[in-house]
């Protein structure tokens, strides 16, 4: 079980919990505004663009290279991006803020 | 070869030199057809334009049938982005519940009444029809519309021999005119009426901008869906195991749908203008020449994909460009993405097996490059699923 928080570009604060499946999946199903997850979690849209707490990037890890090659081309990404539909929900990732690019 | 492999008529030159060459209507396209060139340029909007005369970064160029301007297709940012955002939460619809039960319903009924013929000749009476009355919900349109749709036959602008047919586009024009009049003194809830009340920057959009978006859904959305959903067939008659997976594990669906657009890149490139002198892959763009971003090339690249001439049911990471990229990314793509998942939810459960009776390829000449791109009819027969 971890818990995800999510900030909004509304400044909204959303907290869920999940289990297993991507975060993107997991923001999805719960209607987070500004992820959209069009691809269904192929790495081929960037509808699910998040900014991790800086503090928090050693528990999701950094984007991948392809990930990095979708990002570079996003006037608003920086090395806080990830496409939440690449960070799999896990005990290890427990406690995480994500601000929605979007 | 089987009926739905699609071959990579790019895979030489891409890697050699990285771009290739055609003719169109004494307008030349220097074709980009590696990956991260595709990407690179699709975003750069000021290097590479949308916002030329209208039809011009269509190939083959529609400059000639056509001067209404595809909204937010032929606009560039920063105005881009004021149209894209008017118009693409309607575009989003397909992910509400409710449309997806109606569609569920559409598909379901169709493949119902192909299970009880002998011979289906699939693109005209299968994808089409499907394509026709799915369209009705993305506009919130009467479903007897579709009729009407069905009957202008599988390409709008297309027509059997001829690339550009300016009669076929008037057809369309027409149609739209008289709608954009209808809903204009009778408003409903349809998209031209939703569209006449839109506000663009402290004004209503005008009714040729109003025009300039439905010509864009009707155009962008017709051999493109259909192609997708026939090749789609194709390869499930002709791979069982694939169908039969989709029924044990249809938690892939979704993956496979974009490993079937990757694949298949039902559209094969789209054009730019170049504003200012500059080169692709060391070659020379000159100002005023156009380059397209050859999607269907870009799919391919092995430096991306691994096996990039298979179909990899469940790719776990797969970034095509199969709905374009970047600004001008395609607006009806949550709608088609819907066609499709639904589509192989919807065979999985109803369709035990399908044969292949005979089939014409419908192949694209691009100069030097052939690219089978879909069949102009395919005869099957579909066997329902016995439990």
């Amino acid at each position: 079980m971890a818990k995800i928080t999510f900030i909004t570009s509304d400044e909204e604060t959303i907290t869920l919990e999940g289990t297993s499946g991507s975060v993107m999946a997991l923001a999805v199903d719960n209607g987070i505004p500004g992820i959209d997850g069009d691809c269904g979690g192929v790495c081929s849209c960037a509808t699910c663009h998040v900014h991790v707490a800086p503090e928090d990037m050693e528990k999701t890890g950094s984007a991948s290279e392809i990930e990095t090659d979708m990002l570079e081309l996003d006037d608003n990404a920086d090395e806080y991006s990830r496409l939440c539909c690449q960070i799999d929900i896990t005990d290890a990732i427990d406690g995480v803020v994500l601000k929605v690019a979007k | 070869m089987k009926k739905s492999e699609f071959p990579d008529p790019f895979e030489n030159t891409r890697e050699s030199k990285g771009y290739g060459e055609m003719d169109d209507q004494d307008d030349p396209v220097t074709m980009l057809l590696r990956h991260k060139d595709v990407r690179k340029s699709a975003h750069n909007y000021k290097t590479f334009q949308s916002g030329a005369t209208p039809g011009r970064i269509v190939i083959p160029s529609e400059v000639n049938i056509r001067e209404t301007r595809q909204i937010p297709f032929e606009v560039d940012p920063p105005v881009h982005g004021i149209y894209r955002a008017l118009v693409e939460p309607w575009f989003k619809r397909p992910l509400q519940p409710e449309y997806q039960e109606k569609l569920a319903e559409q598909i379901a009924n169709i493949v119902d009444e192909v299970l009880q013929e002998d011979s289906v000749e699939v693109v005209t009476d299968f994808a089409l029809k499907l394509q026709s009355r799915a369209l009705t919900l993305l506009l919130n349109t009467p479903f007897s519309e579709s009729e009407t749709w069905i009957s202008w036959g599988t390409h709008v602008f297309r027509s059997e021999g001829e690339a550009l047919d300016g009669d076929k586009a008037n057809i369309l024009y027409n149609y739209i005119d008289a709608e954009i009049e209808r809903a204009s003194k009778n408003p409903t809830g349809d998209m031209y009426s939703i569209l006449l009340d839109s506000e663009f920057e402290g004004r209503k959009l005008t009714k040729e901008e109003v025009k300039g978006v439905m010509v864009l859904t009707f155009a962008g959305g017709r051999d493109t869906v259909i192609n997708a959903v026939t090749n789609a067939i194709a390869y499930l008659a002709e791979h069982p195991e694939s169908l039969e997976r989709l029924r044990k594990e249809p938690e892939i669906t979704g993956k496979t749908v974009e490993e079937m657009i990757r694949y298949f890149s039902p559209l094969t490139q789209m054009g730019r203008v170049v504003t200012e002198d500059t080169f692709v892959c060391e070659h020379a763009a000159k100002a005023d020449t156009r380059v397209s971003l050859c999607w269907a090339s870009a799919n391919r690249d092995a430096k991306v994909f691994e096996n990039p001439n298979e179909i990899v049911m469940d790719r776990k990471i797969n970034p095509h460009v199969g709905f374009g990229f970047s600004h001008h990314n395609c607006l009806g793509a949550t709608h088609a993405r819907q066609i499709m998942k639904i589509l192989l939810q919807t065979l999985a459960e109803k369709v035990g097996s399908f044969e292949i009776f005979d089939c014409k390829e419908n192949i694209e000449d691009l100069h030097h490059f052939k690219r089978k791109v879909g069949f102009h009819s395919i005869n099957m027969k579909f066997n329902p699923l016995t439990k």
